[in-house]
């Protein structure tokens, strides 16, 4: 999905400057733990985050994420937005809960980034082993 | 268990950071003096508007300084060329036409202070003194444009160049075994800073032209290795070392050590104070995280010395 396309799901308006709004999202991921991104997103995810601080950049950064969609109308600080500009990460805004953006976009057609082997390991511990 | 205060940027920084984006880093590197015109085309006061407007032709410009022996007194444009022509005034002198006492800038100036000149002014160009206020040059809001786009076309090549040297490194060097070290040292309490370690791995290991997938999973481990440096200890560095088939990553610091490793590998067990989980980590998935990127991993921590994480991830 086009992250223009994004943008128009969610009525959503651009924070950070110069985005490539024709570029492809492959997956998407909902979360406020930053150790939930890294743990449970791919290559090429768009992020929906509550939180706004550098950290969710550099954790970006780090998973390969494409974009950031801050929800509930929160707008970042301004050294996450510098952060952002600096890694050419594009930071999208949109007013509807996290709920809500991430149910907009899944509706639209993007998937989100499947099971992992850590919660599979524990979904089988907690479950399945007698 | 340490609980030291993130050190909060001031309202003035916060104030800057919001200007400074990646674009105008740009304007404030560069100085007027990289983007300016040196050889400029002057009139003196005494030319006639009509010798003045054919100046303009045969040079394919908009406008000059005026200039009476050394001194500029002056700037004319096709602007009070116009004016001059309405007004059937086309005999009348520079002198008499011109902006007297034009605004100007200094050569080593940052770029951002034309910018700003030519927004607040709406001129079409100003000249440039050197400190004895003699003219060295012009500037127009299209120099600007050029010189930046000059700029980010070196800074772009010079990438491109980072990332071609680097990834033939391990053809370049004969040997039975190589291996590359790259260390970085980790601040305590800097939650800020927190994860520049790691974003550094993460481009170097890319110009290395190491596969993405790979990428990921180091930086991945070593960000969490990173925070966790950040948020429980004293201090510590973070050492990588790439072999052509291999990557290791050792996470050393100085610091409480953990008491029970066996339990903080655990799934959601976690000592992390609240303000680390307002930045959203602390959740007691870091290590688990770690394990899961890793191919082999080990952790080694004395209480009241330190820990010692040590991950391999292999590259196929």
């Amino acid at each position: 999905m086009k992250l223009g396309k994004v943008l128009e799901i969610i009525e959503g308006k651009l924070i950070t400057e110069n985005i490539d709004l024709d570029q492809d999202i492959e997956m998407g991921c909902g979360a406020d733990l930053m150790s939930d991104v890294l743990a449970f997103t791919h290559e090429g995810t768009l992020l929906m985050s509550g939180l706004t601080n550098p950290q969710v950049v550099r954790t970006a950064e780090m998973a390969g994420i494409k974009a950031i969609v801050f929800v509930r109308g929160k707008i970042p600080p301004p050294e996450t937005i510098a952060l952002a500009e600096g890694k050419g990460i594009p930071l999208l805004a949109s007013k509807f809960t996290m709920f809500e953006t991430c149910g907009r976009i899944y509706q639209a057609g993007l998937p989100g980034c499947g099971l992992f082997e850590l919660t599979l390991r524990r979904w089988r511990d907690a479950f399945e082993e007698s | 268990m340490p609980s030291r205060k993130a050190d909060r940027p001031s309202d003035v920084d916060q104030e800057l950071a919001r200007e400074i984006t990646i674009r105008q880093a740009l304007a404030y590197e560069l100085k007027i003096a990289q983007a300016m015109s040196s050889d400029v085309i002057s009139v003196p006061p005494s030319l006639t508007m009509a010798e003045f407007g054919e100046i303009l032709r045969t040079n394919g410009i908009s406008g000059t300084p005026v200039v009476e022996g050394d001194r500029m007194v002056g700037i004319i444009s096709t602007e009070d060329l116009i004016k001059a022509l309405k007004a059937g005034e086309m005999d009348a002198t520079v002198g008499e036409k011109m902006t007297p006492d034009p605004e100007t800038l200094y050569a080593d100036e940052p770029l951002v202070r034309a910018i700003g000149k030519f927004s607040k002014l709406k001129y079409g160009r100003f000249p440039i003194i050197g400190h004895k206020g003699d003219m060295v040059g012009i500037i127009t809001p299209g120099d600007i444009a050029q010189a930046m786009l000059r700029q980010l076309e070196t800074d772009y090549h010079e990438e491109e160049m980072h990332r071609y040297r680097a990834s033939h490194i391990f053809e370049d060097i004969v040997a039975d075994d190589i291996a590359l070290v790259f260390g970085y040292r980790v601040a305590a309490g800097d939650i800020i800073r927190a994860g520049e370690a790691s974003s550094e791995l993460r481009k170097t290991l890319s110009r290395l032209g190491i596969p993405p997938p790979i990428i990921r999973r180091v930086s991945v481990a070593t960000y969490e290795a990173e925070m966790n440096i950040v948020i429980f200890s004293d201090g510590g560095e973070i050492v990588a070392e790439v072999r052509p088939d291999r990557i290791r990553v050792e996470a050393l610091d100085k610091g409480e050590g953990i008491p029970d490793v066996e339990q903080a590998m655990q799934p959601g067990y976690s000592t992390a104070p609240p303000w680390v989980q307002e930045m959203g980590f602390g959740a007691g998935m870091g290590l688990p995280n770690i394990h899961a990127c890793a191919d082999v991993m080990s952790l080694e921590s004395k209480v009241g010395i330190g820990t010692h994480l040590e991950i391999v991830i292999y590259i196929q």
